[in-house]
């Protein structure tokens, strides 16, 4: 059995297709990264796991039990939404007061032990908190619920690069001093493909990929050098893409490399997930 | 430690190597700490998993073992063990590249000898 198991989840606003029959199965105490263009449906997915939204069909469920109006699987799971959900007028100390009371194991201590590292001040209403003082004081909320399901739904929105640092740092020390399972949904792959382990790509509403970020990258490689050479190798392979830069040019490849049949003068380096998305979700039809 | 993200060999390949040029450079000497898959995970911004990996391609080769609720430690004859492992991969990298190179610029081996001994 799975631990989520998402079942041919369709969700649809009138007439638009939002999510159409995704099927994923989630294990236990990993991370995965929810990759999809704006409108793919990353956050509509989110909210259906977490009972915002009703699907129009199928279920979401946390070890064989459905998540819809369920209040004991409900609170295992915390979702971090990219909107403002909390209070305008309440201070960041209220709203950690209230998610202890929402969430049993909601840890008060870690909390402003957080908000001190990331230099959040706890007595400022909510209404008073800069875009990113506002997502900085959600990712403190979702790391401290203790929750064994966190989600993360653009966790770095207005984050500055000494923020992302520090968050990307406390999320793997909370990880991996406390194992459970995160999603985070993001468009900054690059930033996250390191620290995720699986990654699931959405693109339209559909599924058009869930592999382990090892074997994704495993599949192809980056060949640079000069324009011709790299014309002549890369001719008859499977290309995803090419950049130019004046006579040097870069290939991305998705094929085995053999070392043996590579020309002198060329650069290997490795395939690039941001580039492997980018190409996937640029293309019209959806594999 | 260096981790190249860009390059092509796998991260947790590259933080085992990493981890016995330390052991070989003194960093870590034998029979003492070394950093927990935590700090590490945390350092690199790795996942712990990877870090983990890494970390177990020298437990398999008996060059840190684990101590049950200590962490990991660098294993007696570790250094030695690293030396012998590392020789044998010295031809296979090192000196078939060198062979390789010599005979696309026509070097004969003898100049190669006398190269090595001038250096």
């Amino acid at each position: 059995m799975a631990f989520i198991d998402i079942r041919n989840l369709t969700k649809k606003f009138g007439a638009t297709t939002a999510l159409c029959k995704i099927n994923l199965r989630l294990e236990k105490n990993k991370i995965y990264g929810l990759l999809g263009r704006n409108g793919a449906g990353k956050t509509t997915l989110l909210n259906i796991m977490t009972n915002k939204l009703i699907p129009t069909e199928g279920e979401v469920l946390i070890e064989g039990q459905c998540v819809k109006e369920n209040d004991a699987v409900l609170s295992r799971i915390y979702c971090m939404n990219e909107k403002k959900l909390y209070p305008e007028s309440l201070t960041v100390n209220e709203v950690f007061y209230w998610s202890q009371k929402f969430y049993s194991s909601f840890d008060q201590a870690y909390a402003a032990e957080l908000s001190q590292l990331f230099g959040l001040k706890t007595r400022k209403k909510i209404s008073e908190l800069s875009t990113g003082y506002s997502s900085v004081f959600k990712i403190i909320v979702a790391l401290a619920s203790n929750a064994e399901i966190i989600l993360l739904d653009e966790p770095i929105l207005g984050l500055d690069a000494n923020h992302r640092d520090l968050f990307y740092k406390e999320l793997l020390k909370n990880y991996s001093i406390n194992p459970r399972t995160i999603v985070i949904s993001t468009h900054l792959i690059e930033e996250v493909s390191d620290i995720i382990e699986e990654v699931i790509i959405i693109s339209k509403g559909k599924t058009l990929l869930f592999d382990t970020v090892e074997n994704l990258l495993s599949q192809g490689y980056t060949v640079s050098g000069s324009s011709t050479a790299v014309e002549n190798y890369i001719a008859g392979k499977n290309v995803l893409g090419v950049d130019s830069l004046g006579g040097l040019k870069s290939a991305y490849i998705l094929d085995q490399l053999n070392r043996a049949e590579l020309p002198e003068g060329l650069e290997i380096s490795k395939l690039d997930l941001q580039k492997l998305f980018v190409h996937l979700t640029n293309s019209k039809e959806v594999v | 430690m260096l981790i190249d993200f860009n390059s092509d060999k796998a991260i947790y390949i590259q933080l085992a190597e990493g981890l016995e040029d330390a052991i070989l450079a003194g960093a870590f000497p034998e029979e003492t700490k070394i950093p927990s898959t935590t700090e590490i995970s945390v350092s690199y911004k790795i996942n712990p998993a990877t870090a983990l990996k890494g970390v177990n391609l020298l437990v398999n080769d008996q060059i840190v073992y684990k101590k049950r609720g200590v962490g990991m430690f660098v294993s007696e004859g570790a250094v030695e063990k690293i030396m012998e492992k590392r020789k044998i991969s010295f031809v296979e990298t090192y000196i078939k590249n060198l062979l390789k190179e010599a005979a696309k610029l026509g070097i004969p081996k003898s100049e190669i000898i006398a190269m090595i001994e001038r250096s």
